[in-house]
């Protein structure tokens, strides 16, 4: 028994994403055919060259079908897959074994998703008949519960802490503002982010993730054959997921400060990439910034700052853009916005910006020309006690 | 010789200041305040609270009938009372039906009770309605009561005994109301004044000779009509010492229907010494008059909230946030999707955790689970859990937050994660508070409430809501000084 991973068994050749947006002007199927299209032509193949197909998507739609029918793909294993706000990432995970399995040579991870045809602001599950005692509050409430549990628990003053998130939120703004594809592409001071209406507890509008919709998608081939579709494929070095069993709602243990189904995946994920420094070895990560208090918390899951230290290490500037270890250089889902089946590939479609020096002179972080090959992408779905958390590393270099 | 076993009465946490009224509605209002029952809550879950008071001292003798009484029942064609049975965990041969419709069916279920069959809670609860600036409005009340009757033994005496009964029965109109109606009608007050005194004199005077007693003989009269006129000539008319006559809360409480007489019967009770001979006269569509002698038990009688301090809390509410309460006052809804009904079948297979918040225990670690689970968290045994009632648990308020997105029937949701005192950790809504006294540390017990309605469904579950000190002041928990 073991998590061992695949290390270094498949590459990624190929990659898409769409802008994300409120895309009142597009279906889902027109987002699926311009992710699909960007990244096949990235890797120089077509839909047929496509042994198997995985879509995620969290609810805008059901089964494989959804993308069988958008690019009419004929007779082709196509699979739906659904992990929460983690789904993207999930269609990355099947896409990826299959291929390190044998079973296929090249495969392809969609992620989207259409969130603005609801008529409702923000995101909103599709309901699950219950006995009607499930709790109705909303994610950024759930997040909120972080800040005062922080601020007592590490003796932070509560107006400190509330600033430094804000300044989260301002450097995934000021990040965003260099992406074309972002949804937000405005920088947003402290001050304004400070100002603007409550939402929930101590969070403001600006606090919250974008809601955009959008898709992304990356093309998977084994690791020997990556070379025939790029120069510069991206080896993946670890995939680790983790389910909470949502005992973090119920065991009076649990403080808020942490979430561990991430420091749990972030360890498995680490060991499969023999990684041992991340703050030191990652060029950088994007991780899931759905709320301003998620992203500071996640410093200290993921190992890149001590525990009690997150809000230090953001005050300084740490992960930056030209920081020491750059955390969300496209803007996060903060600015880039979050549309959910697609959030996890839109992460990994940045990585491979990066890491291929391909991003736009003004963003591209210069850890890479330092000499770092690795980033790590992770993505969550859920809540504070009750979550799935992914953690995945790619690099350039396959390991000697 | 039947009488009544044990008392309890619940009243809603907001009070109306019945001079806030005519200055928004134009017309109506008055002096002192009335009684509101939350948005959260109805005829239903009201009854559940003062059924939980009146059987917490009884815990190990359930009764055997649950008899609800109601003007204003959530459900037609449904049982009530049936919701009121699973909250309390009532054994499932124990009977529950409704007597709902009519002001004068409380005293009926009551009586009935009284007749025998068994140890049987009679409860009522109303949230009454009205049209704003109506009379009806500012007079009512809403209030829950309830009183469990039967053969005193020695474990569980009578507090009081039934020495007589009276009874008269007539059909006139004098006030009716459409199911699903906000208005109550009523023909000129003379008539009903002039009907009412003379039925409530007969039915009176029959039961005091029923005791075999003189009306001198009455320490305490209890005088409940819907009709308020009558009830006040009645006081002057019925041949009792004008000092026995009882405060009908009318000043403080309102009205509350159905749940009058009951609601008077338990205040009196409660101030009531050995010896004592208490004569209920209920005046609606008839006269109902009950009379009762208070046992040397009744000394022994130590609520937990008595009707007087529960008259003397509660907190302000404005008159135009009642009319929203009330769906008085049509306001914009929060601008998310309203949520699903909940299933049947799915509150059916968990009846136990969302009627009576039973959680599960495992029996190794002693971890509680909320709700029920069958596996253990932190690697424990499968179906290895005991039921774990925690209704009447307190616990404290680990942190807190206020979601101004979430949907509610009143937003801001107040929410927070509490810590049971003994064990167990629930994420829950808060009730009955406003949002800037909840922090961590604060102290909670659970109350039945009713969350939101679907599709006609009234969905019932539990949320928190602080305890209070006398004064109203929201108790916390005492910090251990770490010196």
């Amino acid at each position: 028994m073991g998590s061992h991973g695949i290390r270094d068994q498949v590459a990624i050749v190929g990659m898409g994403c769409t802008p994300f947006a409120e895309h009142f002007d597009r279906g889902v199927d027109d987002l699926l055919v311009e992710a699909t299209a960007e990244a096949l032509d990235g890797a120089g193949v077509v839909r047929a060259d496509a042994d198997a197909w995985w879509l995620g998507t969290a609810q805008s739609g059901m089964s494989g079908i959804v993308l069988a029918r958008a690019l009419q793909l004929e007779g082709a294993p196509v699979t739906r897959v659904e992990n929460m706000c983690a789904t993207g990432s999930e269609a990355l995970r099947a896409a990826s074994y299959a291929v390190a399995s044998g079973a296929y040579d090249l495969a392809v991870a969609v992620g989207v998703e259409k969130v603005k045809d609801s008529g409702y602001q923000g995101l909103n599950a599709f309901p699950i008949p219950t006995d009607g005692t499930n709790r109705t509050l909303t994610a950024a409430a759930m997040f909120s519960m972080v800040l005062p549990a922080y601020a007592e628990r590490y003796g932070v003053d509560p107006d400190d802490l509330r600033r430094v998130v804000a300044r989260i939120a301002s450097k995934n703004h000021a990040n965003g503002a260099k992406n074309p594809k972002a949804q937000f592409r405005r920088e947003m001071s402290v001050e304004a982010i400070c100002d603007m209406p409550a939402v929930a507890g101590q969070l403001g509008v600006f606090d919250c993730a974008g809601v955009a919709d959008g898709a992304a998608a990356a093309v998977v081939c084994r690791a020997k054959d990556a070379h025939r579709y790029t120069d510069t494929p991206l080896y993946v070095k670890a995939l680790s997921l983790v389910a909470g069993n949502g005992s973090g709602l119920i065991d009076p243990n649990y403080d808020y400060t942490t979430f561990p189904e991430i420091e749990a995946a972030g360890a498995d994920a680490y060991a499969q990439a023999g990684i041992t420094d991340p703050r030191g070895e990652l060029a950088l990560a994007e991780v899931h910034d759905c709320f301003t208090p998620t992203e500071l918390v996640l410093m200290e899951d993921l190992g890149f700052s001590a525990r009690g230290e997150a809000w230090v290490d953001c005050e300084k500037g740490a992960f930056d853009l030209d920081g020491e270890l750059p955390v969300n250089p496209d803007g996060g889902l903060k600015s880039f916005g979050h549309p959910v089946g697609a959030s996890g590939l839109r992460m990994l479609y940045e990585a491979w910006l990066q890491l291929r020096r391909e991003a736009p002179p003004e963003r591209q972080v210069a850890t890479v020309d330092a000499g770092r090959t690795l980033a790590l992408t992770h993505n969550l779905g859920g809540y504070p006690g009750e979550m799935v958390s992914f953690v995945g590393i790619v690099g350039t270099e396959p390991t000697a | 010789m039947p009488g009544i076993l044990a008392l309890g009465a619940y009243l809603p946490h907001r009070r109306l200041d019945r001079s806030t009224i005519a200055a928004v509605a134009g017309r109506g209002g008055g002096r002192g305040t009335r009684t509101v029952a939350g948005y959260d809550e109805d005829a239903t879950t009201l009854a559940v609270e003062a059924a939980r008071t009146t059987l917490r001292p009884h815990e190990g003798a359930p009764p055997a009938a649950l008899w609800f009484s109601t003007t204003t029942p959530t459900y037609a064609d449904k049982t009530n009372a049936t919701a009121v049975h699973a909250a309390l965990r009532l054994p499932a041969d124990a009977v529950a039906a409704d007597f709902a419709g009519a002001a004068r069916s409380s005293v009926s279920a009551l009586r009935a009770a009284l007749v025998g069959g068994g140890p049987t809670l009679v409860v009522a609860a109303d949230v009454r309605p009205g049209l704003p600036g109506s009379p009806d409005e500012s007079a009512a009340g809403d209030a829950g009561a309830a009183l469990l009757v039967g053969e005193g033994t020695d474990a569980a005496p009578a507090l009081a005994e039934l020495v007589g009964t009276g009874a008269r029965t007539e059909e006139f109109l004098d006030r009716w109301r459409t199911p699903g109606e906000v208005r109550t009608r009523q023909w000129e007050d003379r008539f009903g004044e002039q009907r009412y005194v003379p039925l409530g004199k007969a039915a009176l005077d029959a039961a005091v000779a029923d005791a075999g007693l003189a009306l001198a003989d009455v320490d305490r009269l209890l005088i409940a009509s819907p009709h308020a006129r009558a009830a006040r000539t009645a006081g002057r008319k019925l041949g009792v010492a004008p000092e026995a006559l009882a405060d009908d809360l009318g000043a403080t409480v309102g009205n509350p229907g159905a749940t009058q007489p009951l609601l008077l019967l338990v205040a009196a009770l409660e101030a009531a010494a050995h010896g004592d001979v208490i004569a209920l006269v209920s005046l609606a569509d008839g006269a109902d008059a009950l009379v009762f002698r208070v046992t040397r038990a009744a000394a022994d009688l130590a609520p937990t909230r008595p009707v007087v301090d529960q008259v003397a809390g509660g907190a302000p509410i404005d008159y135009p946030t009642y009319l929203r309460w009330r769906d008085l006052l049509a306001t914009e809804p929060p601008r998310r999707p309203e949520p699903a009904r909940p299933s049947a079948s799915a509150a059916a297979r968990t009846t136990d955790w969302k009627f009576a918040f039973v959680a599960s225990e495992d029996r190794t670690s002693g971890a509680v689970h909320m709700p029920p689970s069958r596996a253990a968290m932190h690697g424990g045994a499968i179906d290895d859990m005991e039921p774990r009632p925690m209704a009447d648990s307190t616990g404290t308020v680990v942190t807190s937050t206020i979601d101004r997105l979430a949907y509610s029937p009143s937003p801001p949701i107040v929410f927070a994660i509490v810590d049971f005192d003994g064990g167990g950790r629930v994420p829950v809504e808060l009730t009955d508070c406003d949002a800037a006294e909840i922090s961590s540390g604060v102290r909670v017990e659970m109350t039945f409430r009713r969350l939101f309605t679907a599709d006609g469904i009234a969905n019932y579950f539990w949320k928190a809501r602080p305890l209070r000190d006398r004064d109203g002041t929201v108790v916390r928990a005492v910090v251990a000084d770490a010196g």
